[in-house]
Order: C-alpha cells, then structure tokens, then sequence
C-alpha cells in the first residue's frame, strides 16, 4: 500500500462535528478514536475534554498529562519515539584535553565515563575557543558508545606491543600524542587498573608534578590555568587545594558523566609511526589462581548458589571447571551446603563481579541488593516469572543440574579441542 | 602461599622506607606498605637487604623507623633531609651510588602529598625499568627477575624484568613480620648527607584534614514528573535481558558459554 493519505473531506467533516449521529464510527474508521485534540478547519486546535484519560481502576476519570496514554495519535505516519540525543561535532578545535580510559574489561568503566565527564567540562569551558576530548585507548575493546560518553576524537593503538603489561611501549605513545597535539590537559583514572600507574610514568616523562587523587575540580579565574583541584594525600587523610595541573590523576565521581549530548568519536591517527623499543618488562602472562581463594567481594566471576541447586557435587564441580569463585544465597548457606562466608546479599558479602551467574536463586530483593553492581549477572532458573530474570542479561529457562552439566561438558570440549589443535 | 625463592648470593637490595601514619591515632609507625616491601626483601634468601630513609632524625621518626630494624636489621641508612623537602634528588644520587640491583618501595607514603610518584621519578631519573604492585618475587637469574605482579580481583600476573629495577609493592605483598623488640633497640642509624631541595610548591597549597566526599545523588534525567516519579518509584533493575525458555540443557548451556567467551572470563 502506497504510503499516499486520501482524504475524505465529508467524513473530515463528520469527525469533526461531535452532533453528527455517524461521528463515533467515522472517528473509529478515521483512526482517531477518542480523539481529544484535532486541528479545526479554520487551523485551530480543537479539543475534546470528554475524550482525555481513562477510567481508573476505582471509576474514576484519571488525566494522564505526559502524554503517555492518551488517544492522540492521528491517523497520520507514526512518529518515531526514540529520543535523538543533540548532536555535538567540533570542527576546528582550539586545543584539546586528553583522557586515558582505564577499558576494563574492554568497556569503557564508570570511573572512565566520570572523567570524561571532567574532560567534557574542562574542554567547553568557553564557547569561543572550543577544545576537543581525546581518548587514547590500547588494544582491543568492546565499546560501541564512545560518542555518547562524550568523546570528540579516538585515537585506538591497536599494535601487538600494546597488549597486556605494556607500560613503556605506551609511554611512548602518550609523548608522541603529547608531541603531536600538545594537549592543554591530561587526565587519566587514579585506578589501579592500569591509568594510575601510567599516569605517574607520564608525568614524570614530561616532567609535569601531577595531581592525584582529585576528587573536586573548580572554575578558579585568579589562576593561570583557570582551574583549581582538591585531591586526596597522605593515605586519604588530607585534602590539598592547588593549581589544576596539565596532568591530573582523578577518583571516581571526580565529575558528572556525559548523558544529554552525542558526539562525534572520530578516529585520529598519530601523525609518525611508533618507534621499535626494546622493551625492559616482558609479561609472560596471567597466572591461574585458585578461585577459591579470590575474595568474594572482589571475585570477577562467580557462580553462585540458591534453593534451586539439587546437585551439590555436580555445582562444584562446574565452579572448578569453569574457574569460578563460588557464591551462595541465604537459603543455600542456612540449609548447611555452603559456608556462611560464601552468602552473597544484604545480610552477606556486596560483590562486584563481571560475570555474575545465579543458579536456582529467585531473585529476592536481600539478594539483588547484594548484586547491585555487577555487569553481567546471568540467571538459570525454572521459573521465568521470577525477579532474577528480570535482573539478568541472560536467563535459561530450565532444570539446573542438566544445563550445569550440560555447560560443563561444553567447556571440558572447547578444551580438549584447543589441547588437540595446540 | 609462599612462593619458593632460589638462594641468591651478592643480590643487593635497597628497602626505602617512610614513616608511617597510623589509620586512626594519627600517631608515627611502621609505613604498612614498606614494611611489607621489607618483609618481601627478607624473604629474599642470600640477598643482602640494605634498609634507606630520607628524612629528619627526630624523637618521633626514631620510634617508627626503629620498627623496621625490629624485623631483623642491625642499621637502617639515614639520609638527613630537613622537614618539607624534596627527597628525590638526594635518593636518586645516593642510589646511584650504591648502585643495588633492585629497590622496593611502597606505592604511596602515608604522610605529607602521597601522590605515589616517587618511585616513578627515581626510575626516569636512574633511568631504570619499574614494576608497580608486586606481590612476590619469584627468583633472581643472570640478571633477570622473575616477578609476580597483583592486579585487581585477586588476579595475578608473571613479569620478567632485566635489573637494576625499581618495585612497588602494595597490600597484595605478604604481610609484615612483627617488630621485636630488642633488635630494634640495639639497631643503629648510619647518618648519611645529600643535597637539600625544598619543595616549594608544596607549601603554597591549603592543606586540610580530608573531608567527607559528597555523595553522587541518583539524578533522573526524564522529561515529565510522571517519568520521574517512575523512576524514583520503580525497582531499580529494569527489564531488557535475554531470556531462553523452551530451550533444551545444551542449547542453554551453549548461549551461557557465549557470554562467558564474550566477556573473557574463561581460561
Ligand atoms: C533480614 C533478611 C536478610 C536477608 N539477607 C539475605 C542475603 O543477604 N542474601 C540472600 O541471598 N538472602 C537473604 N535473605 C533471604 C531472602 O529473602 C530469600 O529468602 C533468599 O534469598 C531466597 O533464596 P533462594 O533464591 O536461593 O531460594 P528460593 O526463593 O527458594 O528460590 C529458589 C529458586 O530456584 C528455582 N528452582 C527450583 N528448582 C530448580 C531447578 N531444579 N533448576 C533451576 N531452578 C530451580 C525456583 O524456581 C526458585 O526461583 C534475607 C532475608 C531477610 C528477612
């Protein structure tokens, strides 16, 4: 069907007078249903008072003023409802802030958008000269949204040598960005994923005395760089007011993260290739650990058990094979199959896993409490009513012993097969 | 879960050490993180650890510096710096005459700016290589350590690192033997003098006890009130996963396991 409006100036006509006897079926075939709110021939809006809101539950009249649920939609093309954020592009930028995300993980990390938050607020301080956030960030990543953090241009170092423990083959990168760009300000995360460290390398390279710790910046005009900083010293026991410096080294919450604007991310690319270095530091890479002995609060992945688990052999053995730290709800640990220390929850340990799998738990809200600020929590559960799969970013709807098993089996042959190839 | 460490004879090892702060009195002590560097140095078998601080000799420094003779030193080397100043330049020239094959710090001072950069600055400075957050050493050969590295989430990671190096070591590192208290008595300070450089910087900055961070208020980005008491009302986990039902154990398991490779937690 053409997507080409035929109008029916008679039935317009019907529609629009409310005395008409066809008036309710014409407004029906018109698609106006209880239309409260048209445009009159003459180009005023008319509306009908009768026709706004609905009937409550208790009988009466409720008028709902956002809009959500009133029969206003004409019979005109659907509007589309997702919001477009305002985008922002920045042409010819006077200077440039630049940001080195943490990636944890790959994605950029709460603590990440904070200072990108602080980057954005540092770059348009004043519209007449219009800096740029940069981000650097090294090897490969997972995120898709940097326009909606809040970045301006990405410059992605992507090369072998950057991977893993590379902190003097990235130094090296970050000065020739600073030979490049002579950026006005640095910030990096004051983590201790990796930006704290480079942080400190990078200022002492370009022979800059950093700020760390800070947790508070400020518009300050008596200052020559027009910023002001309260960081953190002594172990978390003083608080120093100074001069913003060209590097700084921020906490978390150091600002708001960006939410309103989407900008542009456009790839950079340094102007000279990489030098070839010898690299004094080899990494010869992650050594397993017994997860076992991981901290529950600061584990990365755990498997985690409720009522629901039938199986306790079969459960953990699937948290050795799939190297997880082992959790448990209240039920689990009252009734004698896990030890207190192991019960995730209110009354039990906050954690802050990646990977948060809940075996057989319903979700209750002591629980989810617990699970607040995990990224990916995935739920195995009989019952797809329940509010664990409402939390999770994956349920499996099924009986825990088989898809435990059944996982298992996966894992120990994407093993072998790896054994086999190598 | 000590790591076993191979007999290394004529590796000389340079502990620097601070005073500390105590969490709660405020008064003088050990330093946590360098006494747990010392700790890391002891467990060095055959390496001659050699114990360094740059600061004023004073009352209340003595009471704390003698806590690290306590864990089996007869003389901690002291270079006589006034209060306020800039030890970098003195440590850096006294290390380069001593010229150990690796020093451990702490990753931060409990005192004064404890920005953690003084070992990075020593490292530019001597022109050495740097290793942050170390748990343990596992062994010294031809010149190479072999280390293993903290990270976050109990995670650990092996380096190999040519020396002369310089490693920070942080609460991973195991903990600190206990003071005795006779040795520490009997130990003795060898004064050593360095250059003078004030830190002028630092004294022009305000400096106040830390206050309380304010707390990040949930801020509701929503066009309308309705929108906003929603979302003030709602439970704060929405919706938006992915759900499997009617699947069989093995169709299940295999979507899991897809996450589990996305997100990189499997070895
Ligand atoms: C003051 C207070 C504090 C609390 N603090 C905590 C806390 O810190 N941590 C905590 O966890 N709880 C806490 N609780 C308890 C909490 O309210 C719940 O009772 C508890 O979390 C429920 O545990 P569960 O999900 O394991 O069990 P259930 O609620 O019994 O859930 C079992 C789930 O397993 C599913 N299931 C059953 N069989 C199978 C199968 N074969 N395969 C797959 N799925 C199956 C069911 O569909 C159900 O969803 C607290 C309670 C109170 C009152």
């Amino acid at each position: 069907m053409s997507d080409l409006r035929r109008r029916d100036p008679r039935k317009e006509w019907i529609g629009r007078n409310r005395l008409h006897p066809q008036h309710l079926e014409v407004l029906a075939e018109l698609g106006m249903g209880a239309a409260s709110e048209w445009m009159g021939p003459n180009g005023v809006i008319r509306r009908n008072p009768h026709a706004v809101g609905f009937v409550g539950p208790n009988g009466l009249r409720r008028i709902d003023r956002s809009g959500a649920q009133q029969g206003v939609a004409g019979a005109g093309a659907s509007t589309s409802v997702a919001v477009q954020k305002p985008r922002v592009e920045i042409d010819d930028p006077a200077f440039s802030v630049v940001v080195v995300p943490d990636m944890a993980g790959g994605r950029l990390s709460s603590h990440d958008r904070d200072l990108i938050g602080l980057a954005r607020r540092l770059a348009d301080v004043d519209s007449g000269t219009q800096g740029v956030v940069v981000a650097v960030i090294f090897g490969p990543h997972k995120e898709v949204n940097f326009g909606e953090a809040g970045i301006d241009r990405l410059l992605h170092l992507d090369s072998p040598e950057m991977a893993g423990y590379s902190p003097e083959a990235r130094l090296v990168a970050l000065t020739l960005v600073e030979q490049s760009w002579a950026p006005r300000h640095w910030l990096l995360p004051d983590s201790k994923l990796g930006g704290g460290e480079l942080g400190r390398r990078l200022a002492a390279r370009l022979g800059e005395r950093p700020a760390t710790g800070v947790w508070q910046v400020e518009a300050d005009a008596e200052l020559p760089s027009g910023w002001r900083c309260i960081a953190r010293g002594a172990a978390e026991s003083l608080d120093i007011q100074r001069p913003l410096p060209r590097v700084s080294l921020a906490l978390a919450e150091c600002a708001e993260p960006i939410s309103e604007t989407c900008h542009a991310a456009a790839e950079l690319s340094l102007p000279q290739s990489l030098p070839s270095m010898l690299s004094r530091i080899d990494d010869l890479g992650q050594v397993p650990v017994d997860p076992s002995g991981v901290a529950l609060s600061e584990a990365e992945f755990i498997l985690s058990a409720g009522n629901g688990v039938k199986d306790w052999d079969g459960f953990h053995h699937a948290a050795e094979v799939l190297g997880a730290t082992e959790g448990a709800s209240r039920v689990a640990v009252d009734d004698g199959f896990m030890a207190r220390d192991r019960q995730v929850g209110a009354t039990g340990t906050w954690v802050s896993a990646r990977v948060y799998v809940a075996v057989g738990i319903s979700g209750a809200i002591q629980h989810l409490q617990g699970i607040q600020t995990c990224e990916k929590v995935v739920a195995i559960n009989m019952d797809p009513g329940c509010d664990m799969i409402k939390r999770a970013d994956l349920a499996v709807i099924g009986d825990s012993t088989r898809i435990l098993e059944a996982l298992v089996t996966l894992v120990k042959q994407a093993r072998e097969e790896k054994r086999d190839a190598a | 879960m000590r790591p076993e460490t191979s007999i290394n004879p004529g590796l000389e090892v340079t502990v620097l050490v601070s005073i500390g702060r105590h969490p709660v009195t405020g008064r003088a002590r050990r330093a946590d993180q360098d006494a747990r560097g010392v700790e890391l140095a002891r467990s060095l078998e055959g390496a001659e650890v050699q114990l360094l601080h740059a600061g004023e000799q004073a009352e209340t420094s003595e009471a704390a510096l003698r806590g690290y003779l306590g864990m089996g030193f007869s003389e901690l080397s002291l270079l006589e710096q006034p209060q306020g100043a800039d030890v970098v330049p003195a440590l850096a020239e006294a290390l380069d005459a001593a010229a150990p094959h690796l020093v451990i710090t702490g990753e931060r001072a409990e005192r004064g700016e404890g920005s953690g950069l003084l070992p990075y600055l020593l490292a530019e400075r001597l022109g050495w290589p740097l290793v942050s957050g170390l748990a343990a050493v596992e062994g010294v050969e031809n010149g190479v350590a072999t280390l293993l590295q903290a990270l976050p989430r109990g995670q650990r990671r092996r380096l190999k690192v040519r020396l002369p190096a310089i490693v920070t070591v942080d609460g991973a590192a195991p903990a600190p033997r206990q003071s005795a208290y006779g040795p520490a008595r009997r130990g003795t300070f060898e004064a050593l003098a360095g250059p003078v450089c004030h830190d002028e910087e630092w004294a022009e900055w305000q400096v106040q006890p830390a206050r309380k961070r304010p707390k990040r208020l949930k801020i509701v980005k929503a066009a309308s009130a309705r929108d906003r008491f929603k979302a003030a009302a709602a439970k704060a986990e929405g919706g938006g996963g992915q759900v499997l039902t009617d699947v069989t154990p093995e169709q299940g398991a295999e979507a899991i396991l897809k996450l589990l490779r996305e997100e990189e937690v499997l070895r």
